[in-house]
């Protein structure tokens, strides 16, 4: 620690402190633009300066200098530091000017109007009257995607969105050309920007040069009601906001979470708004002559429950989709448990995993935030790229900063950091397992080795086999050992987790997923959100839902649900960590809570469940599965699942591992109806064409 | 005025052989393993006792800058020397001279510099448009790889690699941090400091950037002695000096002089003195197109043209480029011509200087024809404080300067030209500032 002394103030502060950090450990406000502390350091916004006793005369960018390169004054006095003295007034005052004459005066029509760093810095040290006399600077637009809308006369050339670009998002394709007054940032070839995270380039623009697209003058900060609440897009759980004007969600926003995300989101979580408004299943159908009407409640619950009532235990199955919270699924998993069926499922995909094994089997045991004290990585049969952008954002930041050898096996991706490709299939998964691979030294010799494995991997015939696979490599490779599990599964459902620990699976000789799916195994299907699967005719489809998708398609009656901002619920991650999303909104029409939905049917089959309402539900749950109590935490699984895991044994086939995403903006039935997912579905595809023919 | 045989450029007009043969016969590479037996401290410490400061305009006392270089590298970084030859400071013109016709002057200071610090290899940034410049000087440095006078196991036994590296021509390149950048490939914007080159330089490694002045004057010092050098000049600035005398004169040229010659005598013995006589002399501009120009009253008298002298008359030695004005020139004009060289050449990187250097260019525009309100003359001097000493490196400083020489010497120039301007009757009286502030 070292001391300094900040207008008066004698503070310690860590020795690798920027002067900007010291001065708001002593409690100054230091005003900047370029700075952000997920970025390296560019010192160019110049609004920073403060003074510092005994150097040159004249102010200091204290953003870009370090408490240790500070000099002690002649006696060894401790650095001397001024934050609020005129000289440090008038830098500041000075550099507000030169940013706003060639700042257009557009606050009105702008949309960062309201949260714009500049207009608030320039309450604090702009003046109200201009003295430039000249005409201002006109900077042409740019295109940069879907996404991102350019405004590019009101850039301050802080090149945050070049920083992230480059070291966040691994896409460098952002840049600057020119020179002095003539910078300009664009994407150089007029070309939409190929990252998952571009979104976030938004957020750190401290002016309105670059804002969101679809959000394009829709609404004003301070109309609007903020919820903070969990994203369900991937199973990584980032923290959001949601933005609500009355019952319409307007935006979503990334909330911190050092934890989980950071400070960003991906695309598909900010931009799937859309998605919530079309499509949207709004009151009951039951389908009469091959089409479907509408129906009121009653009409829909009397339906369902004569064939219900007409079949047998065994040939009632319920499949769980995607997006539902764990209440949900305990609420339906409870009515089939009244009905005596055992065939209940959430493994649309064939996933293999199996709550038998133990918790361990199927969490990110690493964790998160692990990533970053990992050195080394095998990832198996996954894109993390794709199936979790903000996750891979941290496998980023990790191999950034050095020391971070990473392998990868299963379908070749275009991953955004180095990595070495060991080959294509679990015979590769077995050599490495058995230490016939040079990269198995690597993992070897590394303290905090982390392995990996994709949900597509074991989504397969011979997942429990891979699974197995896995884990025997995770052991023979130390990926377990004391005080550190590497062994981290990553999912792509937001539900899988929750599922998995509610066990919302086949119970003894119930059927799986894919078996309830065929023709003939079934009279009535309950599906709760269920799109990913195809279910053969036969059997009586109750669907329960947000949007017309593929199961809507199918059903025989529709019972309209409530989307993820609409209800208040628990989600695990894929780390294990429970977390409450918030309700923000409201169902359209006539459309209700899942929950509710599976209450009220419990009534009109004669099963009434036991509770009334969500508290109550949760208690009921929570008393099951104490775990989900303790919202925001992991409880983290017994290392020795992962053992178990590979006494398991099986023999896996030679087939390579496949993505378990085919289009990272169209994996659930939300983003599926969203315009904005669609359009930037094209560009990606319209990308990877071109770099084909290149 | 300077000895023939004082001179350390004996053939700066070009007149002689500018190879290794040429290079000999005037007295270079001529005992410089000798020199090098001095050992590093030794060369340093010479170096400091001759008093040899930069000459690439900021005056830094060369000796001391090689000794923040570490002993050792105790990390196993390597050193390097890196040879600033980007001149493009409007008016200066002497390293150029040196590098097409004494070329092995710097080619044998980069040696015994690299030597004295420890580096393993030498860079010379070349400037872009110096493209015969860097054939002769790449031609000199491949004559002494070829007679092993550099490069592995040459006969002096220090390896040492020269590079001769072309620049694209930007002025912003000739700042150190930002010509180490366009070194690597980046793009030339100057770096933050600290850490300063001699910790971090190119490629993260301990680094000096010296310009080709400096360096080429080494070898000769080193042959002469400290005392010899020192003897030379007025305390605190001594040595020889190339100045680059330039404008309204009667014999523009390139010469070495004793630092501290009065302007009077450089400028009569060796330009022929003042186009139209010393009473025609309306301004100078001492040290290159940043530093603040002086009045034709501040010339006439003892000016000594060395740093000391120069930086007290709130002006400064620069690169030595005189640039003489005589009464024929618009001096509000010209300024306005070197204040949108520096808007033309600012990086963009930092604020003061991107939109400063625009704006007071925009202004001076304006001043130069008389289009102006008074008011605005004390603006843009504030303005101009706004931009010095905010920016990342010293160009803000550079854009700023000549124009608060220009207010501080010519203010009645301008206020002149804004009267008339307001009287002429075919003119609406001045900007017309009512109607842009209603159409805002």
């Amino acid at each position: 620690m070292t001391k300094v002394i900040i207008d008066g103030n004698e503070i310690d502060v860590p020795p690798e402190y920027t002067l900007l950090q010291a001065c708001e450990a002593a409690g100054a406000e230091i005003p900047r633009f370029c700075f952000h502390e997920r970025l390296s350091i560019a010192g160019n916004c110049r609004m920073c300066l403060i003074e510092v006793k005994g150097g040159p005369p004249k102010p200091v960018a204290s953003c870009a200098q370090n408490v240790r390169d500070l000099r002690p004054g002649p006696n060894g006095e401790p650095p001397v530091m001024f934050t609020r003295t005129p000289m440090v007034k008038k830098a500041r005052e000075g550099v507000m000017e030169f940013l706003l004459i060639n700042h257009p005066l557009d606050c009105p029509i702008c949309d960062q109007g309201g949260e714009c760093d500049l207009q608030d810095q320039a309450m604090a040290y702009g003046v109200d009257k201009s003295r430039f006399q000249e005409n201002k600077r006109a900077v042409e637009d740019k295109y940069l995607g879907a996404l991102v809308k350019t405004s590019m006369n009101r850039c301050i050339q802080c090149t945050r969105c070049v920083r992230f670009a480059t070291e966040v998002a691994g896409v460098p394709e952002l840049g600057a050309t020119g020179r002095g007054e003539d910078m300009e940032i664009t994407t150089y070839l007029e070309q939409a920007m190929t990252s998952e995270l571009q979104g976030n380039v938004v957020d750190l623009c401290p002016v309105g040069a670059l804002t969101s697209k679809p959000y394009a003058f829709a609404a004003r900060p301070w109309e609007l009601g903020k919820t903070e609440s969990v994203d369900v897009m991937d199973a990584v759980g980032s923290s959001i906001r949601i933005d609500t004007r009355g019952r319409e969600v307007m935006r979503i926003l990334p909330r911190l979470n050092e934890d989980v995300n950071e400070e960003w989101i991906s695309d598909k979580t900010r931009h799937v708004v859309d998605g919530l408004r079309t499509q949207r299943l709004d009151q009951p159908y039951i389908r009469e002559n091959g089409r479907l009407r509408p129906a009121s409640w009653h009409e829909a619950f009397a339906a369902i429950a004569a064939k219900v009532k007409a079949s047998s235990a065994t040939r009632i199955g319920a499949i769980a989709g995607e997006l539902s919270a764990a209440e949900d699924m305990y609420a339906l998993k409870d009515l089939l448990a009244q009905l005596g069926s055992k065939n209940l499922d959430f493994r649309q995909d064939g996933q293999a995993l199996d709550p038998a094994w133990g918790r361990a089997s199927y969490l990110f045991n690493a964790t998160i935030a692990g990533i970053e004290k990992a050195d080394a990585l095998l990832i198996v049969g996954a894109d993390p790229r794709r199936e979790a952008a903000v996750l891979n954002a941290r496998i980023r930041k990790r191999w950034r900063a050095g020391n971070f050898p990473i392998g990868l096996i299963g379908e070749r991706a275009d991953l955004n950091y180095a990595h070495q490709y060991l080959g294509a299939g679990p015979d590769t998964l077995a050599d490495l397992a058995d230490g016939k691979h040079e990269f198995a030294e690597l993992l070897k010799k590394a303290e905090r080795p982390m392995l990996l494995l994709g949900a597509g991997s074991t989504a397969r015939r011979d997942g429990a086999a891979i699974a197995s696979l896995a884990a025997k490599a995770a052991l023979s490779l130390g990926v377990v050992k004391d005080g550190w599990n590497g062994f981290s599964m990553l999912h792509n459902a937001a539900s899988a987790v929750g599922a998995l620990d509610l066990g919302f699976v086949p119970g003894q000789g119930g059927l799986k997923a894919a078996e309830m799916a065929i023709y003939g195994t079934l009279d009535v299907l309950f599906l709760l959100g269920a799109d990913e699967i195809d279910v053969a005719s036969g059997a009586f489809v109750v669907y329960i839902g947000t949007h017309g998708d593929r199961g809507a398609h199918r059903a025989d009656v529709i019972l309209p649900g409530a989307a993820y901002p609409e209800k208040s619920g628990i989600y695990v991650n894929t780390e294990g960590r429970v977390q409450m999303a918030g309700r923000a909104s409201f169902p359209p029409g006539d459309a209700r809570e899942d929950w509710a939905i599976i209450r009220a049917l419990s009534d009109a089959l004669g099963r009434r469940l036991p509770y009334d309402s969500l508290p109550q539900l949760r208690q009921a749950m929570f008393k099951a599965h104490p775990h989900l109590l303790r919202i925001d935490q992991i409880t983290p699984g017994d290392a020795a699942d992962v053992s178990r895991l590979a006494s398991l044994g099986g023999q896996p086939d030679k087939a390579p591992f496949r993505a378990a995403l085919e289009d990272f903006y169209l994996t659930n039935p939300i983003a599926r109806a969203s315009a904005v997912m669609a359009d930037c579905s094209v560009l990606a595809e319209g990308h990877a064409a071109l770099t084909a023919a290149e | 005025m300077l000895d023939d045989k004082d001179r350390i450029f004996r053939n700066l007009y070009g007149r002689h052989d500018f190879g290794l043969e040429g290079a000999r016969a005037r007295g270079g590479w001529d005992g410089t393993k000798a020199i090098l037996e001095k050992g590093r401290d030794g060369i340093i410490n010479e170096l400091k006792a001759s008093g040899l400061r930069g000459r690439g305009g900021a005056g830094f006392p060369t000796g001391l800058k090689m000794s923040f270089m570490p002993k050792e590298s105790k990390d196993g970084r390597p050193s390097y020397l890196v040879v600033n030859a980007d001149e493009s400071e409007p008016g200066t013109c002497k390293d150029r001279e040196i590098m097409r016709h004494d070329p092995h002057l710097l080619v044998e200071g980069c040696l015994i510099a690299g030597f004295a610090m420890g580096a393993v290899a030498a860079y010379i940034y070349v400037r872009g448009e110096f493209i015969h410049e860097r054939i002769r000087l790449q031609a000199a440095v491949d004559q002494a790889y070829e007679q092993r006078l550099i490069g592995k196991n040459n006969i002096f036994g220090y390896d040492f690699e020269i590079v001769v590296h072309h620049g694209a021509g930007a002025y912003i390149c000739g700042e150190e941090t930002a010509l180490l950048e366009s070194l690597e490939g980046k793009k030339g914007q100057p770096r933050l400091k600290p850490p300063f080159p001699a910790n971090v330089g190119l490629y993260g490694c301990p680094t000096t950037v010296s310009n080709v002045e400096s360096i080429a004057v080494i070898p000769d010092i080193m042959r002469r002695g400290a005392a010899w050098f020192a003897g030379i000049g007025r305390p605190n600035n001594t040595g020889t000096k190339l100045f680059c005398i330039s404008g309204h004169v009667n014999k523009p040229c390139n010469v070495e002089e004793a630092m501290g010659i009065t302007f009077r005598e450089l400028v009569e013995r060796h330009a022929g003195g003042i186009r139209g006589g010393w009473d025609n002399l309306l301004a100078v501009i001492p040290g290159g197109s940043s530093v603040p120009c002086l009045t034709a009253d501040q010339c006439l008298g003892d000016l000594y043209m060395d740093f000391d002298t120069l930086r007290n008359l709130k002006s400064g030695l620069g690169t030595a480029a005189v640039i003489v004005m005589d009464k024929s020139t618009d001096i509000v004009r010209a300024i306005t011509r070197i204040s949108y060289f520096y808007k033309h050449e600012s990086c963009g990187q930092c604020t003061p200087c991107r939109e400063g250097t625009g704006w007071m260019w925009r202004v001076l525009t304006r001043m130069s024809e008389g289009r102006a309100q008074k008011r605005e003359i004390d603006m843009l001097l504030e303005v101009t404080t706004q931009v010095e000493g905010h920016t990342i490196c010293a160009l803000g400083d550079a854009a700023a300067w000549p124009i608060q020489g220009l207010i501080r010497n010519f203010r009645h120039e301008i206020e002149r030209r804004i009267d008339e301007y307001a009287a002429r009757p075919d003119n609406d009286h001045g900007v017309r500032e009512p109607a842009m502030q209603a159409a805002e």
